[in-house]
């Protein structure tokens, strides 16, 4: 466990390129919920993997991801 | 150890600038002038000039720029951004003043205003945000449009004898003995957008420091305009505009 990333899914547009900007394939769109706009938005799987490299977060449009990270594995 | 448990420990690394409010951005998912607003606040803030920065907003999709960006801003006519940039310069010269415009706002309504007023040298930064097309309005053509590709006004592509040819402004500007840094740069993955980030904060600095006019040009992507997805519009850009607007510096007299 090196990082983690928290979503404000009601600012996400699940447009989807912070999906392929991970370097690790942890992120994916949801599914079937929605936020109150109605779009898909992201979520991250099998957290544990991320290394808290914060590419999502830059490549975000809308800044919706915040990145936290430690230095201990 | 759950989720919520590791982000309540472990130290913020990056999050959304301050500067962007939390106004939701009226932008389709995936624009790319979300990013630039993104990278606009985070300089500003690193800079240390909210106090002292005015930006001009053009009239195109970042009309409401000033709806999510918490500095001074002016809404410019039409393509009259950059000589409203040059009256808000000389009133105060120590302020940070910069313009947000698309390539139908720089590109076409405003080539005269643009021209002259980099030409002239004043102290502005022009932020020039190409996509190729009139997103705002339903994809029309604009003057950046390439050979062939497909707008609402031109569905069977551009052809040269009936449009003309795409207009190279960038390249226009980079001869003008006014300007003192023109660079072309992109916003499609992380190392483009660091390198924009480093153009736009050169361009900052030489409106602050006095040497001349500063233009970057931002090539991005209008995946509602181009009728793709977000992801597929970063692809098409690398393989279609790429080619045609070359990513890099035309002009460095900082050096």
């Amino acid at each position: 466990m090196r990082g983690a990333i928290s979503v404000d899914t009601e600012r996400c547009k699940g447009c989807g390129l912070c999906v392929v900007a991970c370097p690790l394939h942890l992120l994916h769109i949801a599914d079937k919920s929605v936020n109150m706009k109605g779009y898909s938005y992201v979520t991250q799987e099998s957290w544990e993997a991320c290394n808290g490299c914060t590419s999502c977060a830059i490549v975000c449009p809308d800044g919706c991801i915040s990145v936290y990270r430690t230095r201990e594995a | 150890m759950t989720r919520e448990e590791f982000i309540k420990t472990a130290p913020l690394v990056y999050k959304k600038p301050t500067l962007l409010n939390d106004t939701p951005m009226h932008y389709c998912p995936g624009c790319s002038h979300g990013v630039v607003h993104k990278l606009i606040a985070e300089i500003i803030e690193e800079m240390g000039l909210t106090e002292r920065a005015i930006g001009i907003s053009p009239v195109g999709c970042a009309v409401f720029a000033y709806n999510y960006i918490d500095i001074d801003w002016i809404e410019a006519a039409h393509g009259r951004a950059p000589a409203v940039a040059c009256a808000a310069k000389r009133l105060h010269p120590d302020h940070l003043v910069f313009t947000y415009q698309g390539d139908g706002d720089l590109a076409c309504i405003g080539t005269a205003e643009t021209i002259h007023t980099l030409n002239r040298g004043d102290d502005i930064a022009v932020i020039f945000i190409n996509n190729a097309i009139y997103g705002m309005t339903g994809g029309q053509m604009a003057p950046t449009t390439l050979m062939g590709m497909k707008t609402s006004t031109c569905p069977y592509g551009r052809q040269a004898d009936l449009h003309g040819f795409p207009l190279k402004l960038t390249e226009i500007v980079a001869q003008l003995e006014g300007t003192c840094y023109v660079t072309r740069q992109s916003v499609h993955n992380v190392s483009a957008i660091n390198k924009t980030k480093r153009a736009i904060r050169k361009a900052f600095q030489n409106s602050m420091e006095h040497r001349g006019a500063s233009l970057v040009e931002v090539v991005s992507t209008c995946s509602s305009g181009w009728k793709t997805t977000p992801v597929e519009a970063n692809q098409w850009m690398e393989e279609h505009m790429f080619p045609f607007y070359p990513l890099g510096d035309l002009k460095d007299n900082t050096k």
